[in-house]
């Protein structure tokens, strides 16, 4: 029996993965038709490096996974803090609101935006124009949620003695959080970031209806491809990234481990004295 | 305690930004280009029913196929040591994080009439089957999109099941089947309930994959938004539409949590 699952998961894993390694294949041969194979090359990344359209819809891109998801960490863990200190009556109308993202198909949340833009443009009497600021605000309003959900837990974990020593100890409310709080919602935050930059970094259906000509990412690009056929550089460039976000998952992972690890640790020598 | 006022600048956030363009989308359903109120784009939505029903139909094939693909690797995932547990998840989570227009574009190479798979089938003298532009086309691009976000709270709710209980289930002289249905699946129920929205509401409100595996007349409800929104710049129908599509989706997610009561709901979505 569970042999059996065990080979029905590796066969699931190679489905998941067969789409995924032949882009990388189609990433070393010439031609852009994935179904036929020509002959290996390395033209497709010299290509890409020399390229003048990608390369700048990729900073975009990063440019804006980066900002967005700094700027919705920074607020998510704030309102993580802030959450867990209200009444749970308040608590659970404000994680209603904060599921609304998460629950609403993305491109309802799009249309909605979209929708907002056109009509506080309408309201002011002047265009606004979509670009960097609205793409911006879209993709701060999905990751927020992602933020708050995984900071709340490790706030949840995290022992209430520990700040009230802090406190007792002469730190002030602040210092208490950056010499305590902070360290033990570390992870959370950590994890928080990384998911939210990449959701942001491959977010098309959100983007596709709140970008603006002047400021494109890379999704849209490839979406607008529909029409002609892909560049192979695409694929390279698809490659790189597929190997840059596993190197950053095993950094994640690893982060993981180590709190995995040091929990129990610490779970263990204060079970006896843990008061509720 | 001081730390309430923490969560002010977040809610003013969603306020103007996730609650206010909601509005908006209810004002844009409920008027016509002149700012006037009207219904007929709420009336209009009955042009869209048939398009409704096939979306809807497809979405719950595509999230019944992944309920039936996901739960038995998320239970070996469950069932491993910890370390590959994350190994696991790194590669369940891996392709999520993969641009899903790129990854779809390789199901239309293995699919195509010209593709890999017919070519393969042709070596040994079947083919080429239709693979392509059918619904099974649309419904295979969708479970292939989102398996992972039903295996992922399949396995946050497996790995919280004490192994005790299955051990306690075989002395007491339960066989497999019963173990299944007695034990793993009503405790692993919220995670059923919520990998099925997590896969039947982007499958429901797709659009590049439908566009791209789908054939001429199984355009999906997000074509119809798209297209709305894109090319005729109809936005008061296209926002009637997106409403409908939002109370479709509220309510079957309003239905299904109904079945797992108040289970810690919250943290079954959580990795």
């Amino acid at each position: 029996m569970k042999k059996t699952i065990r080979i029905f998961t590796v066969l699931i894993f190679a489905f998941l993965y067969i789409p995924i390694l032949l882009l990388v294949f189609g990433s070393f041969t010439s031609g852009s038709d994935l179904s036929s194979f020509h002959s290996l090359t390395l033209t497709n990344y010299s290509e890409l490096f020399a390229d003048r359209v990608l390369l700048p819809l990729l900073k975009n891109s990063l440019i804006l996974a980066v900002v967005s998801s700094l700027i919705a960490t920074a607020l998510g863990t704030l309102a993580a803090i802030g959450i867990q200190a209200l009444s749970p009556k308040l608590r659970s109308a404000v994680m209603s609101v904060t599921n609304i993202p998460m629950t609403n198909p993305d491109i309802v949340t799009g249309v909605s935006l979209a929708l907002l833009f056109a009509f506080v443009g309408q309201a002011m009497k002047t265009e606004i124009r979509l670009g960097f600021a609205t793409l911006l605000i879209a993709h701060i309003t999905f990751n927020l949620p992602y933020v708050i959900l995984s900071v709340l837990p490790k706030l949840r974990q995290m022992d209430p003695t520990l700040r009230d020593a802090a406190l007792d100890l002469g730190c002030r409310p602040m210092q208490a959080f950056f010499k305590v709080t902070i360290y033990e919602i570390l992870p959370g935050i950590v994890s928080g970031l990384i998911m939210a930059f990449t959701m942001s970094l491959d977010d098309f259906v959100i983007s596709y209806f709140v970008y603006g000509p002047e400021f494109v990412t890379l999704p849209v690009e490839i979406y607008n491809y529909v029409k002609k056929p892909l560049p192979p550089k695409i694929y390279a460039l698809f490659t790189l990234m597929f190997f840059a976000i596993l190197v950053m998952m095993l950094l994640m992972n690893l982060i993981q481990g180590k709190d995995d690890k040091r929990r129990k640790l610490s779970l263990a020598s204060l079970r006896p004295v843990r008061r509720t | 305690m001081k730390n309430k006022a923490l969560s002010l600048p977040y809610l003013l956030w969603m306020l103007f930004f996730t609650l206010a363009p909601l509005a908006v989308v209810v004002y844009f359903a409920l008027t016509d280009r002149n700012g006037a109120f009207t219904l007929e784009n709420i009336f209009a939505i009955r042009g869209f029913l048939p398009i409704f029903a096939n979306s809807v139909f497809l979405a719950l094939i595509a999230s019944l196929i992944c309920l039936a693909i996901g739960y038995p690797v998320a239970y070996y995932m469950s069932r491993v040591s910890p370390t590959k547990q994350r190994m696991l998840m790194m590669l369940v989570m891996l392709p999520m994080c993969m641009s899903f227009l790129l990854r779809t574009m390789a199901l239309v190479a293995l699919l195509n009439d010209t593709g890999i798979i017919n070519q393969l089938l042709g070596l040994i003298g079947i083919g080429p089957l239709p693979l392509i532009r059918n619904n099974g086309a649309v419904v295979f691009g969708m479970v292939y999109n989102f398996l992972p976000y039903v295996i992922l709270p399949l396995y946050s709710v497996m790995v919280k099941i004490d192994p005790r209980l299955i051990e306690a289930a075989q002395d007491l002289g339960c066989d497999s089947r019963q173990i299944f249905s007695k034990v793993v699946l009503p405790l692993s129920k919220s995670g059923v309930i919520s990998g099925f929205t997590m896969v039947f509401v982007p499958a429901v409100s797709t659009f590049y994959i439908s566009k791209k595996l789908g054939g001429t007349n199984t355009a999906l409800i997000g074509d119809v938004i798209e297209a709305q929104f894109k090319n005729s710049a109809t936005f008061n129908s296209g926002a009637a539409i997106a409403l409908a599509l939002m109370v479709l989706v509220l309510f079957c997610v309003f239905v299904m949590n109904h079945f797992t009561e108040d289970e810690d709901g919250d943290e079954v979505m959580l990795l």
